[in-house]
């Protein structure tokens, strides 16, 4: 029957509001679906279905967006649905009781009404074979005129009774062929179309009474209309079995029927809209102090600490306003303390500083004034003054880093961002550590001076930290070069400064920033630091947001890498340039790789660390540092994920360190064969590197081609995931003996094919070096 | 070289030591330690160049800074314990020419004193035009439609410096090379703080500067004539 589409019909209209957002996310839920599982079946094969997700998905984002983010809608939409429900579900049952009531009764009344009427048929037949007994029936067998007659007859008494309330029909029975007794029915009903076919099959078959429901059709132009037909199998006068139904249409009981469900539709209707907006009511008033709240404590955070939420009432949600004005408030009362307490600090730094100064002024001022005199004493007073006027220099260069550091600690350094070219600040510390480099014979070479390194940050500081690394460089470096790199790409610039010297045992490469650490205590203070440099120069690049990272293997030296970002307030990604230089990994896979090598020069290498070791071993390794320099492509710019096509590549010679090892002066004829050789390969990997950055950024080819690449050095692709880590990360580069393989490539994961290729190459030259050799 | 200089300095054993360094380098040093009485006793000695240390008693560093500026063009430079920003920054804003963070070297001291003395010798006639001022070297004087501008020495210098080569952009290390002596760089505080004094003084409209203009990223250059 038509009761579904009734009751669905208040679901439908009552739904509207909410129903869309429902639909769509879970229309966007099977697009999650289809494209998780789909995909994850391995069809990532097919763009069709890829476009067809992405083509769904894209106009649903954000009502996907709304919907996780707005618990009223998310309320408001499920007691719609739910509320949907319940009424539909109560609309059958109320309908279907309806219904059933109704029909029973009219059944009932059908049901005697036409069990009188086959009563009548039935009589009526036997009458009319008393009457017409011996002259009605022809020889053949076949109905005669009067039977037919009989029929029609009887038709007509039957539905005489009704007045319209029923009709009547006789329909021959089925095994009978055409003859006269054809369909009759009163009331212009077409007899056989309104009588179902199943029913007739049923009546066939039993002599009892058979029922079914029907849609009463007629010949003339009247709308059909349902009905309820009674049927029976009775004889005729010539004891010939005929179908005799009684239809009654059902009309008045389907249009009871139909105002019900509409009564019904239209409650429904009103009871899903109304609970909706109830629904939305009452989130509202959950949802919006909530809401204040998250406003608050947004506000709060963003420093604005007398921000308090408004409380009416002893609700829960009043409870909720209390609680986080107690909070709030003893949050203000803890951050007004601390910042008293940061205040006083600076204060009395501030207060400390002066009045430690002025006397240590004058002290100074006297020392200087003896020192100069110094002549005209005794040699025991000449002396003193000399140790007198040093270690006043070294006291005030201590007092300037303690104060430096109270000032960080005090959280009262403050940043002055300018933009400056690093390579001003780069060239200016590097003449300034001239005269040192000369007295230890080192050289100093800057690399990728070629375009400008532009940043906002602090030039003081920023010199200050260079200026630090520069000379730790230079002091550690045992006479060996020290190479400033620089490098800017994405929103990153990086500045390394490798030495070739002790280098750092694994773990120091987070120590070295800690307050007072030095490398070996019982080495010589040859420029009496203080102990704080490196302390000073992390807080310095934190204080620009950006890192300050160590890395170093024993005896293969170190890099210290200040990274900062482009822009003041930028945070950043990545670096430039990698945390472990490229020549370092080479170090270590000639390392690996040392029987084939064959000389046992890893060896030697590995265990002549000491910082006295001197003559042949420094002479053996002295190669070893520089021509992996020379080989490995130096792809630094593409260390930013995705910003390899930013990257320009840099013209001019840069084949720097190769050359500067020959002016070395190291011992060993062989190792500046070595050199030499090394430098043609040396430039060409930092012009590689610019093409490399062109093409670089599609990470997924990293991992591949850096495990494919070095096929005969198994380690060659390590490490690449310490290169970018924050700068608190400094504990990841350093001597870590064993590097991660599987770490996050990150950085250095766009150059993964382009590396693995010229590291193959490196093998190869590799081994002609050693040929050589 | 002849020099007087106005020491004022509340330090007792400093002051001593700083008489005794600067009579040894030939300077006429006079001494007040009080804030207070500091501005009467510049009137009285009329220095060349006035040691001024920032802590006081009474009137503060600064504040005399800024009277002594009030009323003459002499070189001030500050003795400061504090290389902070802020105290540096307000220092110069208020009229100090140079600064020198203790503790110092004397002879660090004498080079800065030496170095501000120094501009007073050598007054070649020469006529220079920078924007729409017209500057007089030798008569000290910068005029904009006959109306003459009042500038400290330093800020004299400092135009000047620009002026002489309107094609060129210097950094804020070669002005504090030229116009403050420094060897080496050392702090471009000096050298904003001073720019913008200069702005506030010479240009029409210190926010869109003509004059001195700056080029970002590198230093200043003067405007066009």
């Amino acid at each position: 029957m038509s009761g579904d589409s009734a009751a669905s019909a208040p679901g439908r209209s009552g739904g509207r509001p909410g129903r869309p957002v429902g639909r769509k996310t879970a229309g966007s839920r099977w697009g999650r679906l289809l494209e998780g599982g789909l995909l994850q079946g391995g069809v990532q094969g097919s763009p069709v279905i890829r476009l067809f997700v992405r083509w769904v998905r894209r106009p649903l984002l954000p009502v996907m967006r709304l919907w996780r983010r707005n618990i009223q809608l998310k309320v408001v939409v499920t007691t719609l649905l739910m509320s949907l429900g319940v009424v539909l579900l109560l609309g059958f049952v109320v309908i279907g009781q309806v219904r059933n009531g109704l029909l029973d009764a009219k059944v009932k009344a059908s049901q005697s009404q036409a069990t009188g009427g086959f009563a009548v048929a039935k009589q009526q037949a036997e009458e009319a074979v008393s009457v017409t007994d011996g002259q009605g029936t022809a020889v053949d067998g076949s109905p005669s005129q009067s039977v037919i007659q009989w029929m029609s007859d009887l038709v007509e008494s039957l539905s005489s009774g009704g007045q319209g309330a029923f009709d009547v029909v006789t329909l021959p029975a089925s095994d009978e062929s055409g003859s006269g007794r054809g369909p009759r029915a009163s009331g212009e009903v077409n007899p056989t179309a309104s009588v179902p076919a199943a029913l007739r099959e049923q009546i066939d078959t039993s002599t009892s009474a058979a029922q079914s429901y029907t849609r009463i059709v007629y010949d003339t132009k009247k709308d059909s209309q349902p009905g309820l037909v009674i049927g029976k199998q009775v004889n005729d006068p010539n004891s010939d079995p005929y179908q005799l139904y009684y239809l009654f249409p059902l009309t008045q009981e389907e249009k009871s029927l139909s105002l019900v469900k509409g009564t019904l539709a239209t409650a429904g209707l009103f009871v899903v809209v109304l609970l909706g907006a109830i629904a939305w009511l009452v989130v509202r008033q959950v949802v919006t102090p909530v809401r204040m709240a998250a406003g608050i404590a947004e506000r709060l955070s963003a420093g604005r600490l007398q921000e308090r939420m408004k409380v009416t009432g002893e609700d829960d949600i009043a409870r909720l306003g209390e609680a986080f004005n107690k909070m709030a408030q003893n949050l203000q009362s803890k951050i007004n303390q601390l910042e008293d307490l940061s205040r006083m600090q600076r204060r009395f730094v501030s207060d400390v500083s002066h009045e430690l100064r002025t006397p240590l002024t004058t002290v100074r001022m006297a020392a200087d004034v003896i020192h100069e005199a110094r002549e005209d004493f005794d040699p025991v007073t000449a002396r003193s003054a000399e140790l007198l006027a040093d270690q006043l220099d070294r006291f005030e260069s201590l007092l300037a880093d303690l104060l430096e550091i109270s000032r960080f600690d005090a959280g009262a350094a403050a940043l002055e961002a300018d933009a400056i070219d690093l390579r001003e600040v780069v060239r200016r510390v590097v003449s300034g550590a001239e005269p040192l480099a000369e007295r230890k014979g080192t050289l100093i070479k800057i690399v990728g001076d070629q375009q400008p390194v532009v940043a906002e940050a602090d030039a003081r500081r920023v010199e200050r930290v260079l200026r630090n690394l520069v000379v730790n460089a230079v002091e550690h470096g045992e006479g060996k070069n020290v190479v400033v790199k620089l490098a800017a790409a994405g929103g990153a610039v990086a500045v390394a400064v490798r030495d070739y010297g002790v280098g750092l045992k694994p773990g120091e490469a987070t120590r070295v920033f800690s307050r007072f650490w030095r490398a070996d205590p019982a080495r010589a203070r040859t420029t009496g630091g203080t102990g704080l440099g490196l302390s000073i120069a992390l807080e310095d690049a934190r204080l620009h947001g950006g890192w300050l990272q160590a890395w170093g293997e024993p005896g293969g030296g170190s890099q210290f890498r200040l990274t900062l970002p482009r822009t003041a307030d930028e945070p950043l990604r990545g670096s430039p340039i990698p945390l472990e230089p490229k020549d370092s990994r080479r170090n270590r896979g000639l390392d690996d790789a040392g029987p084939p090598r064959g000389d046992g020069d890893g060896e030697k290498r590995a265990t002549a660390q000491e910082p006295g070791a001197d003559g042949p071993a420094r002479a053996a390794r002295d190669p070893f540092a520089l021509r992996p320099s020379a080989v490995a492509p130096t792809a630094d710019p593409t260390a930013l994920p995705g910003n390899g096509a930013r990257v320009v590549s840099r013209p001019g010679s840069t084949g720097v360190t190769p050359g500067a090892r020959a002016e070395d002066g190291s011992s060993s004829a062989g190792g500046g064969d070595a050199q030499v050789r090394g430098a043609g390969p040396e430039s060409d990997g930092l012009f590689g590197a610019g093409r490399d950055g062109a093409d670089a950024g599609v990470a997924a080819g990293g991992p591949q081609a850096e495990r494919g690449g070095p096929a005969g050095r198994p380690d060659g692709g390590r490490s690449e995931g310490i290169a970018e880590r924050p700068s608190e990360g400094v504990r990841g580069g350093a001597g870590e003996p064993e590097p991660r393989p599987g770490a996050p490539v990150g950085a250095d994961g766009g150059l993964g094919g382009e590396r693995g290729e010229s590291a193959a190459r490196g093998a190869a030259r590799d081994g002609e070096a050693s040929r050589g050799r | 070289m002849k020099g007087r200089v106005l020491v004022v300095d509340d330090d007792s054993a400093l002051a001593e030591m700083l008489g005794i360094v600067l009579r040894g380098e030939g300077f006429e040093p006079s001494f007040v330690a009080d804030g207070d009485k500091a501005l009467a006793a510049f009137r009285e000695t009329k220095p060349d160049l006035v040691l001024l240390d920032l802590m006081l008693p009474g009137r503060d560093g600064i504040e005399v800074c800024r009277l002594i500026r009030a009323e003459s063009g002499v070189p001030i430079v500050m003795l400061t314990a504090k290389s902070d920003t802020v105290d540096v920054v307000v220092g110069l804003e208020s009229g100090a020419d140079d600064y020198i963070v203790k503790p110092f070297k004397p002879k660090e001291l004498v080079a800065r004193i030496r170095a501000r003395l120094r501009r007073s010798e050598e007054p070649a006639p020469e006529q220079l035009a920078i924007g729409d001022l017209v500057i007089d070297v030798a008569g000290h004087s910068v005029k904009r439609d006959g109306q003459s501008i009042a500038l400290t020495p330093l800020e004299f210098d400092l135009l000047v410096a620009l002026a002489r080569k309107p094609w060129q952009v210097f950094t804020r290390e070669v002005l504090l090379e030229q116009v403050w002596g420094y060897r080496h760089a050392a702090d471009t505080r000096l050298v904003n703080v001073h720019v913008q004094r200069l702005r506030s003084k010479v240009e029409k409209d210190p926010e869109k500067p003509e004059i001195v203009v700056t080029v970002r990223g590198v230093g200043y250059k003067a405007g066009p004539s």
